[in-house]
């Protein structure tokens, strides 16, 4: 585990060495601020429903921009063979990477605190929902990260590996606002597999187990997932 | 101290390694041989942990691959082809990143790191940008970065390719120093590199094994010939056939080109084991011959790789 904490270190501080990380943030803010605040004296309601309704869709292409390297810059320039020949295990690298996406997902969010901060000076703010959708978006994160992460170990192309972890996030947004597609019958599980539904639970302030097991089922699938593909590759 | 037993490699249908059987010992300068695509860097893969045999086992002191991959990797120093690093990475920073990982303590971590620098010569680079170095000087950092944590075993794929001669020889001359006290396999095709620095040579062809030994017992096995080249100057090919053609044992004499005009150049072919440059000597002498070059050569080890793995 220590062999992961290392790696995580070393990829956080690659994210903010680069540029890369100051673009990704930027947009996330110019786009999570221009919907809220356009829409925000329309309502005319103390609360942040429209910034949390629209996460799930920044994240979706946000976040496979950020973990889109984490395997397949390295798969490409041959790194990867330097460093699984270290002393580390597989499952070291897989989780150090995931944890330096999460936290660079997180550390995204902290600006977007000033939101509450600036809603809550000038009207009557309930922290519940809000502190609520600050643990969905982390959940949703780490989720879309694991599934960048997956992404990223299928592909030594990292424009692939953006590609093919937007479409699965955007699958997973959006699957439980086009049910009216699927059989009555099979509704229930395709509205339990959306993360949408799952995050609109948790920022409504309601934290249910059921929630926490989904995103958690998900990441563990998703990072065992890169766990098998890059053992097929050995 | 490494013992590989039918070691096999698949990529998909196609068998990179085949069944190899092979011991290294401590202390030895292994260099392994073979055409491109004979499986040296498969080998290398497999002992170092970055591909899984397909069948077969790998042992390292009294670790197996199987179980205990992450003492064996703890146990090895290991450079891939042409050093892939972190291009955005700086010199200091990376080598401060792998001794991380390989568990050295703050301390220790200054000292190796000063120690790597003057044993490679990265002094002047510790702050450029990996990404800014040219091969050779990354093709240092890479060896920097395996020789970290001090290990038993190194493994070089290819240590030497693709730089300028000084920078071989400056390669090869760490090589050689760490060598003393350390187990080393290294890959090459470059067979007067492998002769200089290898005690012992495992030439590798399509997955198998078609040689091992040190450089006089290989020319050994493959057999005595040798040839001997000479020049002359005023003399001409018919005399020169007719009076060494006599000498017992010597073989075809044929001419090669001549260097310069007014020369003879002839390789002459030996059969048996007997010494006949004296014999020759004497021969010459009797005559108004000039000899301006004379030298005895024994197979080569290119002719012998050449002879092992050409295409059937």
């Amino acid at each position: 585990m220590s062999q992961a904490l290392k790696i995580f270190k070393k990829e956080l501080k690659d994210y903010f060495v680069s540029p890369i990380a100051y673009i990704v943030i930027c947009i996330f803010l110019l786009i999570t601020g221009w919907f809220f605040f356009t829409t925000f004296f329309l309502y005319d309601q103390a609360n942040l429903r429209s910034f949390f309704n629209l996460l799930p869709i920044t994240f979706s292409f946000v976040i496979p921009a950020v973990t889109m390297r984490l395997f397949s810059e390295e798969l490409h320039a041959g790194s990867y063979e330097m460093l699984l020949t270290l002393p580390v295990r597989l499952s070291d690298v897989i989780v150090g990477k995931f944890l330096a996406g999460v936290t660079f997902v997180a550390i995204m969010l902290i600006p977007t605190l000033s939101y509450a901060v600036w809603t809550s000076v000038i009207g009557d703010l309930d922290w519940g929902p809000v502190i609520g959708g600050y643990l969905g978006a982390i959940l949703l994160g780490a989720t879309f990260s694991a599934i960048g992460v997956f992404a990223s170990s299928m592909t030594r192309n990292q424009i692939i590996a953006f590609i093919v972890a937007m479409v699965i996030c955007f699958a997973l947004t959006l699957i439980d606002k086009m049910l009216f597609f699927f059989p009555t019958g099979l509704l229930e599980v395709i509205n339990y597999l959306g993360a949408g539904f799952h995050f609109e639970n948790i920022s409504k302030g309601i934290i249910d187990t059921r929630d926490i097991v989904y995103f958690f089922s998900v990441i563990f699938l998703a990072l065992y997932g890169s766990h098998l593909v890059l053992q097929e590759k050995r | 101290m490494i013992h590989m037993e039918k070691l096999t490699k698949y990529y998909g249908d196609l068998c990179a390694v085949d069944r190899i059987d092979l011991d290294i010992h401590k202390g030895e300068i292994t260099g392994l041989l073979g055409p491109n695509g004979a499986g040296k860097t498969t080998t290398m893969r497999m002992l170092t942990g970055y591909l899984l045999p397909t069948s077969g086992n790998i042992q390292v002191k009294d670790y197996s691959t199987e179980e205990d991959m992450l003492k064996i990797k703890r146990l090895i120093g290991y450079l891939p082809e042409s050093a892939p690093l972190y291009h955005s990475m700086l010199v200091y920073d990376y080598l401060d990143y792998v001794a991380r990982i390989r568990s050295l303590d703050r301390h220790a971590r200054m000292k190796r790191i000063h120690e790597l620098a003057d044993l490679c010569g990265l002094n002047g680079i510790m702050h450029k940008g990996i990404g800014e170095l040219s091969k050779g000087l990354k093709q240092r950092v890479g060896l920097a970065h395996a020789m970290m944590d001090d290990p038993e075993i190194l493994v070089l794929d290819e240590p030497t390719s693709g730089l300028d001669p000084n920078q071989i020889v400056d390669i090869r001359d760490i090589i050689r120093r760490i060598g003393k006290e350390k187990t080393i396999i290294l890959s090459t095709h470059i067979l007067s590199e492998a002769e200089a620095t290898c005690d012992r040579i495992v030439i590798i062809d399509k997955g198998k094994i078609v040689a091992d030994g040190s450089t006089e017992t290989l020319k050994k096995a493959s057999g005595q010939e040798k040839t001997i080249r000479i020049s002359l100057v005023d003399a001409d090919l018919p005399s020169v056939q007719a009076r060494l053609g006599a000498i017992e044992g010597v073989g075809a004499i044929e001419q090669t080109d001549a260097l310069q005009p007014g020369e003879l150049r002839l390789k002459i072919a030996v059969t048996g084991d007997d010494d006949l440059r004296q014999a020759i000597y004497r021969s010459i002498r009797e005559t108004d011959w000039v000899l301006v070059e004379f030298s005895q050569e024994g197979k080569s080890l290119e002719k012998i790789f050449r002879e092992l793995t050409k295409e059937a």
